[in-house]
């Protein structure tokens, strides 16, 4: 139950946040549009402009990184999201966790280490409190790109039109609530009106994204935020296909005897052919 | 040109387990008749490779096929998970998947290769017409294997993919209702569907499969191969009733094929070793998402293979026609053989028309399949008209162009530059 408590407490807290926040968030006026640099290149730039163009960067190979991505998914995301495919064991062999580290730092407990990760929240349960139930993860990074997954956790944004207190850039009206915020903190997002011409010829006036205003900090600098985003979504690439750096370590030695192959191959056809005139 | 390839030298007489085989068994009558005794022309290019290397990716598949079928579990309930299950829990699994759904992919490319060498050196026309018909029969029926394999994985896309193929019958005047239903049997893509589907893909297609295979290589062994040049060899045979622009299959093009597997197989690795999805081309991303009928994709696309044709589907305003011509855009290579009038069978001795018709159908063919691949809205649309246009084009204009096309002399004997 520690999850759902948790889940609740930080919307809750996002709602006060948001109040506090609330006077500054009117939209800036339609004319913004015309001079927007003059304001993007105060105090080291914005936060957040950009973001469809974030990518997430991450190395699977890098073990500590992978490491440190399972532990803030058991940490933060297990509450809600299973990774049904994956067994604890398995996990355990490819990230180099021993035995002693899976029990004491990952494995639930009553939990076995051939078990699947699976959250214990019930399914009927998450999908009264949230709309929703949150889906399994195994397959995330997959089916929406680890990209994806970098840009959808750094642009949660206080919006109290929303249940949950959150708007998400990546995800609009999405129905998980910010639980890293108290690592990343509570951002604002400051939008302004763009007169764009539509299909039908029309002029019409679309609220675009400018950038985020941190309104309440989170116990992570944004470099610690962003890192512990990294690691996560490179646990959940991982956890994707496994099999993955296995599979282009492979990939070399086979491509290199198929050359050798094609070599000879090629030899014995020259041999073949020196009679065809 | 003045050396003639001497025919295989006479083998000593068998003895022991082998004589007592041969007595049983024509090996050695199917090995002189098909491979050292069977005569093919000697200038074949880079694009007399693709028979052969459909064969070999038709044994892949067939290989990696029965293994998939061990552990895949059919049903709606479980099919996604046995696939994630072969994935990452059976040794090799992920291999088997990936060699098979690239395979899927190769194969259409590799066909696609091979029918454009086709028409490049016009190796439908007379006497080929029934080779050309076989072929055409597989190439069919691959595409119902593809289809019926891809929805196999029960993922959102093979779920929605399904709903937009099967509901294509449903145009159909009369019939069209109830056929779709006769095909899913159910009311919906369902449990029956996948069911079917999955006996139709590893049992009845590839049987139907082999055997218009079969019947395209004894079709190929009764006229034997066409050439670059289009120049019939059996018209010029030498002292030994050979071909004098022939040589024996085997050794000569045994060993030559070999390379060719040899940088089809590389190609292939690299794929399966080190982007098995190609970007979402080969494997889509909403694929790793099992079926909902309750969330349609943003964007329902099918494989690169059927985007040509579904492009032109979506380039019809009503559905009905849209249908038809899909069907009329596959069909239409069926009567090539007879709307083909020209003299000369190979580009190489015909004129410009016949040249530029084929060079706008490729881009034509090339362009559809990159829109049917976007989402149906405005330019895109605009342009797949006019490449729908281009692509009937060529079929319906060609009696006329092929046959007032000027055309160059066809040589004697074939082109062949022997390597130093």
């Amino acid at each position: 139950m520690r999850m759902h408590s948790r889940a609740l407490a930080v919307a809750l807290a996002l709602s006060v946040a948001v109040a506090a926040g609330q006077s500054h968030a009117a939209e800036a006026p339609a004319s913004a549009a015309a001079e927007p640099a003059a304001a993007e290149h105060e105090g080291g730039g914005p936060i957040g402009t950009g973001w469809k163009k974030w990518h997430a960067g991450n190395e699977l190979a890098n073990i500590a990184s992978l490491q440190r991505g399972a532990r803030n998914f058991t940490n933060y995301c297990l509450g809600c999201h299973s990774l049904k495919y994956v067994r604890y064991s398995r996990l355990a062999e490819d990230l180099q966790i021993p035995d002693d580290a899976l029990e004491q730092f990952l494995l639930p407990p009553g939990d076995k280490p051939a078990d699947y990760i699976l959250s214990s929240m019930p399914a009927a349960d998450a999908e009264s409190w949230f709309g929703k139930a949150p889906p399994d993860l195994s397959l995330i990074a997959r089916s929406r790109g680890t990209d994806y997954l970098y840009q959808f956790l750094k642009t949660f944004y206080a919006d109290p039109s929303r249940a949950t207190g959150v708007n998400n850039l990546r995800l609009d009206a999405t129905a998980m609530p910010h639980v890293l915020s108290e690592l990343e903190g509570v951002k604002k997002a400051v939008f302004r009106n763009v007169e764009v011409r539509g299909d039908d010829g029309k002029p019409r006036t679309d609220r675009v994204f400018d950038k985020f205003e941190t309104i309440v900090p989170g116990r992570l600098s944004e470099a610690d935020y962003d890192a512990f985003v990294r690691d996560t979504v490179n646990f959940l690439d991982y956890a994707g296909e496994p099999s993955q750096v296995k599979r282009r370590a492979l990939g070399v030695w086979v491509v290199l005897f198929l050359l050798a192959f094609t070599w000879l191959a090629w030899q014995l056809k020259k041999e073949y052919w020196k009679d065809v005139h | 040109m003045a050396t003639q390839i001497p025919a295989a030298p006479p083998t000593a007489k068998p003895q022991g387990l082998k004589a007592w085989f041969y007595k049983r068994l024509p090996v050695e009558e199917f090995v002189s008749d098909q491979l050292t005794g069977y005569y093919a022309p000697k200038n074949f290019n880079f694009w007399y490779y693709f028979g052969v290397l459909a064969t070999v990716i038709l044994v892949l598949q067939l290989f990696t096929g029965i293994f998939l079928t061990m552990f895949y579990k059919v049903g709606e309930a479980t099919a996604f998970d046995s696939v994630e299950f072969i994935m990452r829990e059976v040794e090799w699994g992920w291999l088997i998947r990936y060699l098979h759904s690239t395979g899927a992919s190769f194969f259409f490319i590799v066909v696609y290769l091979h029918m454009f060498r086709a028409l490049l050196y016009g190796s439908y026309k007379a006497p080929r017409e029934l080779l050309w018909l076989f072929g055409m029969a597989v190439y069919l029926a691959l595409m119902a294997e593809a289809f019926m394999g891809y929805v196999l994985p029960w993922g959102n896309m093979s779920f929605w993919g399904a709903q937009v193929i099967v509901n294509l019958f449903g145009t159909i005047p009369a019939i069209g209702p109830g056929l779709v239903e006769w095909i899913r049997g159910d009311y919906g893509i369902a449990d029956a569907t996948l069911n079917r589907f999955f006996a139709l893909h590893v049992v009845a297609i590839p049987l139907a499969l082999l055997l218009l295979v079969v019947l395209h290589l004894v079709a190929l062994r009764r006229t034997g191969s066409n050439n670059p040049d289009g120049i019939e060899i059996k018209e010029k045979l030498g002292a030994n009733g050979k071909p004098l622009d022939g040589i024996p299959f085997h050794p000569y093009y045994t060993v030559k094929d070999l390379v060719g597997v040899g940088v089809f197989m590389i190609l292939l690795s690299i794929v399966v070793f080190f982007v098995p999805t190609l970007g979402g081309l080969f494997l889509e991303g909403p694929n790793f998402e099992p079926a909902n009928p309750l969330s349609t994709p943003d964007h329902i696309a099918p494989v690169w293979y059927f985007t040509p044709f579904y492009a032109i589907l979506r380039a019809v305003p009503d559905q009905r026609m849209g249908a038809l011509l899909m069907g009329l855009a596959v069909a239409a290579f069926l009567f090539l053989p007879w709307l083909d009038r020209s003299p000369v069978k190979s580009m190489r001795y015909r004129g410009w028309m016949s040249r530029g018709a084929l060079a706008i159908f490729v881009v034509s063919f090339l362009v559809l399949m990159y829109l049917g691949l976007q989402p149906a809205e405005g330019l895109y649309v605009l342009l797949a008209r006019i490449f729908t246009v281009l692509y009937f084009a060529f079929f319906v204009l060609m009696p006329f162009y092929s046959r007032f096309d000027t055309v160059k002399p066809v040589p004697e004997r074939v082109t062949f530059h022997a390597h130093a």
